[in-house]
């Protein structure tokens, strides 16, 4: 088999009886045994686990029983996504070696479709990072310029289906931690409304914005894994009590009528690297002839996204990340009484980026700087959701460039607002808890992907896809390939 | 829980010219069968560590979900304690280290209570007396830690089971009201059956803040809030104890240091655990897993239809419609299924001295009977309305006061019907004042002697010739008939 299929077509495939679940596992973990080496996607493998589960699809599909959607298709999930007897880590230090009891419920659904995982991809550690680099365990290269990151926080997501070493991925997305890594892969990447995929079982680094999704290589399978992951969730009070449509179905190609607005400050002043801004430029144009109006729109208080982002999101996490205590799982460190077992465990289970952000967010909601801080952002972000409700009066969509620019060198980001600068095109999205998928539409002189964002009106991931399609098939990668890991 | 005590004496041994001033936080559990933000149980003493799920450990991934049947009993007592209900609450997280508390934070309510402003009535001698309550919010217990020698154990099947905490106004001016208002406040949730309120079993603990100033001051003193206090005498002893404390620094020049202290009940004081200057930071914000907590006008009238006749108000009617004694009325709304026995008692045989004759039987004879059993109301082997009938043929003079006695005993043991047993036995009192002026004669004719020594001015032996008539009629003489003839035969 080809490593290359579709999750789609592998599926179909699975279900024709043109390919067991088991050669597609089996394919798969070859490919993993052969190149992760030296990628550093995967922290955990269950290949025994994958080669049962293939083994009873194949049973399944033999005793004639019905098929889920992804039956037999192996995906890998970042290990921030709890797993039933599968090490997750978050890549931290402070979680090695816990053994979670429990699936999260994207995890459920998946293997209830008949997906089958892989393992645990690599990522910045809690989720915090944007280049994967933050990982406690290991680096993870960008498949097309091993000398780069592969974005993140979910760079193993991304890493790992840009080398096909999965079908599909899960990722988690709090600032674009899905879009601008599968923008540095050139993949599809997708960040749900938030509450349209549960959260329950996914290790929480800032609630009000955390949101699970798919990373593919086609839009196509994007739409087929947000099918099955999406829907309510009892055990997520922030759930949406809404219809899953057949995401799928949304795929028509068409776009004629489809009016998509260009927000003026994302293309204006902002440092775009001209490589970046002429591929929109080609996707723009592409667009046009197929009958989409552009539309030019205004996002006033986009430049006060990212000081809101970074008083929510570190609060949240200085809250969440409050549990790690040594006292009933992971790492406990020897220690004299209580307070020194709290300091030391945390002290050496956290690394310095996320001691940072617990430092941050205490900072922001100790007493009597509450109003100042936290809910101050928080108006913020009311006035980031108007700017779009109102631009959503008059466009469909939103188109942006996913990053600034490519995928920048190993060690290249220097400073933690270097970093965090290079997120300003994805952290609104979050803050106003809209949809906002990332397509790759093009590549750079030096052959690194570029990916462009569009942001759509809560549950309105369908147009998303219907867009990203036309994108796609307009000015994609079609057959290029990464070449730095064979 | 235990019937340890009744209202507390007044000491009187405070100084005269300090005025107290004492506000209490008290946390009840509330009775619902799963947990306040997960599907785990809330049973009490199961093996440590059982009535767990990944919420209640705290593992990474779990999302907490409310359990709307915490809500409705929430309300109820917001509604009983004329509360303003905010219909758009919101859930805090309150943050401290501790191995019990798994999360690292504690799901409470901070500035968005969901209920403000209300009042406990509370009964000072035979007086209802209103507190302020400041607020009754949500909140999660926390689990219980065990130190076996050097070594500490973690239980938390407490952990996450649904608390109100009900913040009083500093309006309680002694030891025995603060005592009256934990016990008003028990007598309440267990009337609307929002908690068993066992303090044995933890489900109602208090924390008081307590502070002196001199009389006619306006300004509060510096307060120290005592902790750990669970059961009435506690509170009363620990209150008095601390007011003590404080007046004795305040005489001889002192200062009060703002302090948590914990109170000792076994060596009757306090310790100061942690004073102002290192208190805690416990960082509130709203929950972002958790949505405002919205109650609508549906659940409201709900409530309001559920909601029966408060215990305060039962205690004022008693007083007043059935000329109950304090005491006895106090006593009868200690309990509802005693109350309600009494209700159901006095409806089976309404009349207006009637209340206080069903409440003299109900107290002495039959919570007599019941307590010797080690039995409660419940139990009672005798309905309401069989009491009554027993009680109104005491009333129409069917048979004597000292037979109906007996006839309570026989039916508390058999079930049987009193009437039925008084017809049984043919025990009717005897009042045909014919039959009765027969017995007499022939007594008196018996014993010549006594007669002419009664005559002649020896009183004593009147009662000789009472005894005679009861026994010659096995009891059942009626004994205002009887004597009325005895003098009449005897001339004096």
């Amino acid at each position: 088999m080809s490593e290359w299929l579709s999750a789609g077509e592998t599926a179909r495939r699975i279900a024709a009886g043109e390919l067991t679940a088991l050669r597609a596992v089996d394919a798969y973990l070859r490919r993993i045994a052969n190149l992760d080496r030296e990628l550093g996607a995967f922290l955990a493998l269950d290949s025994e686990g994958a080669r049962h589960a293939a083994q009873q699809v194949d049973a399944a599909r033999a005793a004639g029983a019905a098929l889920g959607p992804l039956a037999g298709v192996p995906v890998a999930l970042k290990d921030v996504l709890v797993t039933r007897g599968l090490a997750t880590t978050a890549a931290s230090k402070i979680l090695d070696g816990w053994i979670p009891p429990y699936d999260a419920t994207c995890v459920e659904r998946l293997r209830g479709a008949g997906a089958i995982v892989l393992g645990k991809l690599n990522c910045d550690e809690f989720a915090m990072g944007s280049s994967t680099e933050r990982s406690a365990f290991k680096k993870t290269k960008n498949p097309w310029d091993r000398t780069r990151v592969p974005g993140g926080s979910s760079g193993g997501s991304s890493a790992a289906v840009a080398a096909a070493l999965c079908a599909a991925s899960l990722g988690t997305d709090t600032g674009g931690s899905i879009r601008q890594p599968a923008a540095f892969c050139g993949v599809v990447g997708m960040k749900p409304t938030y509450g349209r995929v549960s959260r329950y079982g996914v290790v929480a680094f800032a609630s009000s914005l955390d949101q699970v999704g798919p990373l593919a290589r086609t839009v196509g399978d994007a739409a087929l894994v947000l099918e099955v992951i999406a829907g309510l969730d009892p055990r997520d009070a922030t759930s949406l009590d809404a219809p899953v449509p057949r995401y799928r179905d949304a795929l028509t190609g068409e776009v004629k009528a489809l009016r998509i607005g260009l927000p003026h400050e994302y293309f204006d002043g902002a440092q775009i690297d001209g490589e970046v801004r002429a591929a929109l430029d080609r996707t723009i144009a592409a667009l046009r002839e197929r009958g989409a109006e552009m539309v030019d729109i205004a996002l006033p208080h986009t430049e006060h996204a990212l000081p809101a982002y970074y008083v929510v999101a570190p609060a949240e996490a200085s809250s969440n990340l409050a549990r790690y205590d040594g006292v009933r799982y992971g790492k406990r460190a020897e220690a004299a009484d209580l307070l020194d077992l709290y300091r030391r465990s945390r002290g050496a289970g956290f690394g310095p980026e996320v001691k940072r952000r617990i430092m941050l967010g205490t900072y922001a909601l100790r007493s009597g700087y509450y109003d100042a801080y936290y809910k101050k952002a928080q108006q913020v972000r009311a006035l980031i959701k108007r700017d779009f409700d109102k631009a959503f009066h008059h466009v469909d969509a939103i188109l942006t460039p996913t990053t600034p620019t490519a995928a920048f060198r190993f060690g290249a980001k220097s400073t933690p607002l270097e970093m965090y600068a290079g997120d300003i095109f994805t952290l609104a999205c979050n803050l106003a808890g809209l949809p906002g998928i990332s397509v790759p539409c093009g590549l750079t002189g030096d052959g690194l992907p570029i990916g462009a964002q569009l942001l759509g009106r809560p549950l309105d991931e369908a147009t998303l896809l219907r867009a990203g399609q036309v994108i796609e098939a307009a000015v994609g990668l079609g057959d290029r390939r990464p070449g730095a890991i064979a | 829980m235990t019937e340890d005590d009744g209202p507390t004496e007044p000491s009187g041994a405070l100084e005269p010219d300090w005025e107290p001033v004492i506000g209490l936080e008290v946390h009840v559990q509330l009775a619902t069968a799963s947990k306040a933000f997960s599907p785990s149980a809330t049973t009490f003493g199961e093996p440590p560590n059982t009535l767990t799920d990944p919420v209640v450990l705290g593992l990474p991934g779990a999302l907490p979900t409310f359990n709307r049947a915490a809500l409705e009993l929430a309300l109820k007592l917001g509604v009983a304690t004329e509360s303003k209900i905010r219909a758009r609450s919101r859930f805090a997280r309150k943050h401290y280290f501790y191995p019990d508390l798994p999360k690292g934070y504690q799901i409470s309510q901070y500035d968005e209570p969901l209920c403000e402003d209300g009042r406990l009535a509370i009964l000072v001698g035979n007086q209802v007396k209103s507190i302020k309550l400041q607020r009754i919010h949500l909140e999660e217990d926390a689990g219980k830690n065990l130190h076996v020698g050097a070594v500490s154990h973690v239980d938390l099947n407490r952990a996450g089971v649904p608390l109100v905490e009900v913040v009083s106004a500093p309006e309680l001016g002694s030891a025995e009201e603060a005592a009256e208002f934990m016990r008003a406040l028990h007598r309440l949730v267990r009337w609307l059956d929002i908690s068993e309120a066992d303090m044995e079993k933890g489900q109602m603990r208090c924390d008081a803040n307590v502070s002196v100033r001199r009389r006619g001051e306006d300004r509060l003193g510096t307060r120290a809030e005592l902790k750990n206090i669970n059961s009435f005498r506690f509170v009363h002893n620990a209150v008095e104890h601390e007011i003590a404390r404080q007046i004795r620094i305040l005489e001889s020049g002192g200062r009060i240091v703002q302090e948590t202290r914990l109170w000792d009940a076994e060596a009757g004081a306090s310790q100061a655990m942690r004073s102002k200057e290192t208190a805690e930071d416990y960082r509130y914000f709203p929950d972002p897993d958790l949505p405002p907590l919205v109650v609508d006008g549906a659940i409201m009238a709900n409530i309001l239809r559920g909601l029966p006749e408060l215990p305060s108000a039962r205690f004022a009617r008693y007083l007043r419609q059935h000329g109950l004694s304090p005491d006895d009325a106090r006593t009868m709304i200690s309990d509802r299924a005693l109350a309600e026995y009494f209700e159901a008692a006095v409806k089976a045989h309404p009349g207006e001295r009637s209340g206080r004759m069903i409440a003299n039987w109900m107290l002495s004879e039959l919570l007599g009977a019941l307590h010797a059993d080690g039995k409660t109301i419940a139990d009672s082997p005798i309905p309401p309305e069989r009491l009554s009938e027993l009680i109104r043929m005491v009333e129409d003079g069917t048979i004597s006061g000292k037979i109906g006695k007996d006839i309570f005993e026989e039916c508390y043991k058999t079930g049987e019907a009193p009437r039925a047993i008084v017809e049984r036995k043919g025990v009717q009192q005897i009042s045909d004042e014919a039959a009765l002026w027969e017995v007499v004669d022939r007594v008196v004719g018996a014993n010549p002697k006594q007669a002419e020594a009664y005559k002649a001015g020896k009183d004593g032996l009147f009662g000789f010739f009472v005894g005679a008539v009861m026994r010659e009629t096995q009891g059942r003489a009626n004994p205002v008939i009887t004597s009325d003839l005895l003098h009449k035969r005897l001339g004096r």
